[in-house]
């Protein structure tokens, strides 16, 4: 690992002043991502802003919306009262992601802004990777590709986001508050991260020095259901190689209100609007369920190691629109 | 200089590489060699400790983020030479094999029943996948979890 100078910033204004001033500056928060990285030579920032005892942690509600501390860490966020409640595929994914230690360490907007698990992007001696080195090209659209992109994907990068928690996050229109050195700003979350295309090293529209200070939730309809699911190669602890998120809205035998994003294979946490729109107003059952999944898988960017996941992530969808509309058959 | 209270001591530590993490330097400057270094990555659990009460990696904490907080170590969980009944039910259990893991798997098997999650064999298994057993000595360790739990589950 590089060295590196060590801050502990004293208040926001400070830290974000800090890094702001200094272009190879980053935040320290959770560091399961950022030291992970450092300690493989993908990222080598001459200084960590450590920003875990800023005030920037906890869950309050206000009004329909829930409010969410930047710092507050996985855990937290699983245990709070109206999560259970109101947010069922929230806390599912976060319970389904990481381990305990991790999850008592990683922060929300950190969870937001982890770096794909590609591990042609994790090792330096690999020489093509866009997203790390610009212009070199992609190792894994010829590689072991099994855990990648399968959405939103380029020729210039499959890199998968590998987030679980983003995904019902996307689903519910979460918006980012954001603060930098020019003030702070607010950003859905559905135009947060931005796709490869030809600049894959681009991930998200912050600028250097801006500082998620938290994520606000909107709290979806009284009476609305929903789950998380997600298919894995070992039964905990691992990433996804699908998942899907649904929260729906039933009334009178019909799906009145759907909110639909997939996990496991896009290259941003991927709503799936074509799904929704296919599934509102619609009896729920199979045929339904099975043109919405249709609907969100069009025109996949699949190499051979990633061809399965177009009927996996369909699957996948079908399932949990059956377990959370209740109707199976 | 950086204070850090390991065990409930407090040690004066002069951290000239901010490199340093919180398992380089339980293990190489304060001569606490129970946490083990596995991955040094996140990924095994073997360096898992308590701050402030809460499981964590010490190989993805800086030593320097670490200044004020509580940590525990396996060192620091048996009183006056008694082991912990989370340390006894795994030697009764032979819940290992090789032992490299054992100290990650009982510091988080302690935090595990203090947070009310060893409900079930299922709710254990799921709850402790962040603790990897290369010897597999998984039944054993959910056997001894399971006898802690039942009995109350100890001190933390």
């Amino acid at each position: 690992m590089r060295e590196f100078a060590y801050f502990r910033a004293a208040d926001v204004g400070q830290a974000v002043a800090t890094v702001a001033a200094d272009p190879e500056a980053s935040y320290l928060a959770g560091g399961t991502t950022q030291l992970d990285l450092m300690k493989d030579g993908v990222l080598e920032p001459d200084q960590l802003v450590d920003i875990t005892r800023l005030p920037l942690r906890g869950v309050v509600r206000e009004g329909d919306t829930l409010r969410v501390g930047a710092l507050t860490t996985m855990e937290e966020l699983a245990a709070d009262p109206t999560v259970a409640g109101r947010l069922p595929f929230v806390r599912e994914a976060l319970l389904l992601g990481a381990s305990v230690q991790l999850r008592n360490m990683a922060t929300i907007g950190g969870n937001l802004l982890q770096r794909t698990r590609c591990r042609y992007f994790r090792d330096p001696t690999v020489p093509a990777c866009n997203k790390r080195r610009p212009g070199t090209g992609c190792a894994a659209i010829a590689g072991a590709a099994r855990m990648h992109a399968i959405l939103g994907a380029s020729e210039h990068c499959i890199a998968l986001h590998a987030s679980d928690l983003a995904v019902p996050l996307v689903a519910l229109d979460a918006i980012v508050r954001v603060r930098g050195a020019d003030g702070e700003r607010s950003i859905p979350l559905t135009d947060f991260y931005l796709l490869p295309g030809d600049t894959p090293d681009r991930e998200n529209v912050l600028v250097h020095g801006e500082l998620i200070t938290a994520v606000d939730v909107p709290l979806p309809a009284e009476g609305t259901r929903s789950g998380y699911l997600k298919v894995r190669d070992r039964a905990s602890y691992e990433f996804a190689l699908t998942s899907a998120g649904v929260a729906l809205l039933l009334d009178g035998g019909v799906i009145v209100e759907a909110r639909v994003a997939l996990g496991g294979v896009g290259t941003v946490p991927w709503r799936a609007r074509e799904a929704e729109d296919i599934l509102r107003g619609a009896p729920p059952g199979p045929a339904a369920f099975r043109a919405a999944a249709e609907a969100a898988l069009r025109d996949p960017f699949t190499v051979p190691g990633t061809a399965f996941k177009v009927e996996l992530a369909k699957r996948t969808l079908e399932r949990a629109l059956r377990t959370v509309s209740g109707v199976t058959s | 200089m950086t204070t850090l209270t390991v065990n409930g001591v407090d040690h004066r530590l002069d951290l000239d590489d901010a490199r340093v993490t919180l398992l380089d330097a339980l293990r190489d400057r304060l001569g606490l060699t129970g946490t083990k270094k596995g991955c040094d990555q996140g990924a095994c659990g073997a360096c898992t400790v308590m701050a402030d009460g809460k499981r964590i990696l010490s190989c993805l904490t800086l030593a320097a983020q670490c200044e004020g907080r509580e940590i525990i170590t396996i060192e620091g969980l048996g009183v006056d030479g008694v082991l912990h009944p989370m340390q006894e039910a795994f030697v009764r259990h032979d819940a290992f094999q090789c032992g490299y893991c054992t100290s990650g798997q009982i510091m988080s098997a302690v935090c595990l029943l203090a947070e009310g999650r060893a409900g079930s064999d299922a709710d254990i298994r799921e709850f402790m996948s962040g603790n990897l057993c290369r010897c597999g000595a998984y039944p054993n360790i959910v056997a001894a979890i399971r006898e802690v739990a039942g009995a109350g589950g100890g001190h933390a």
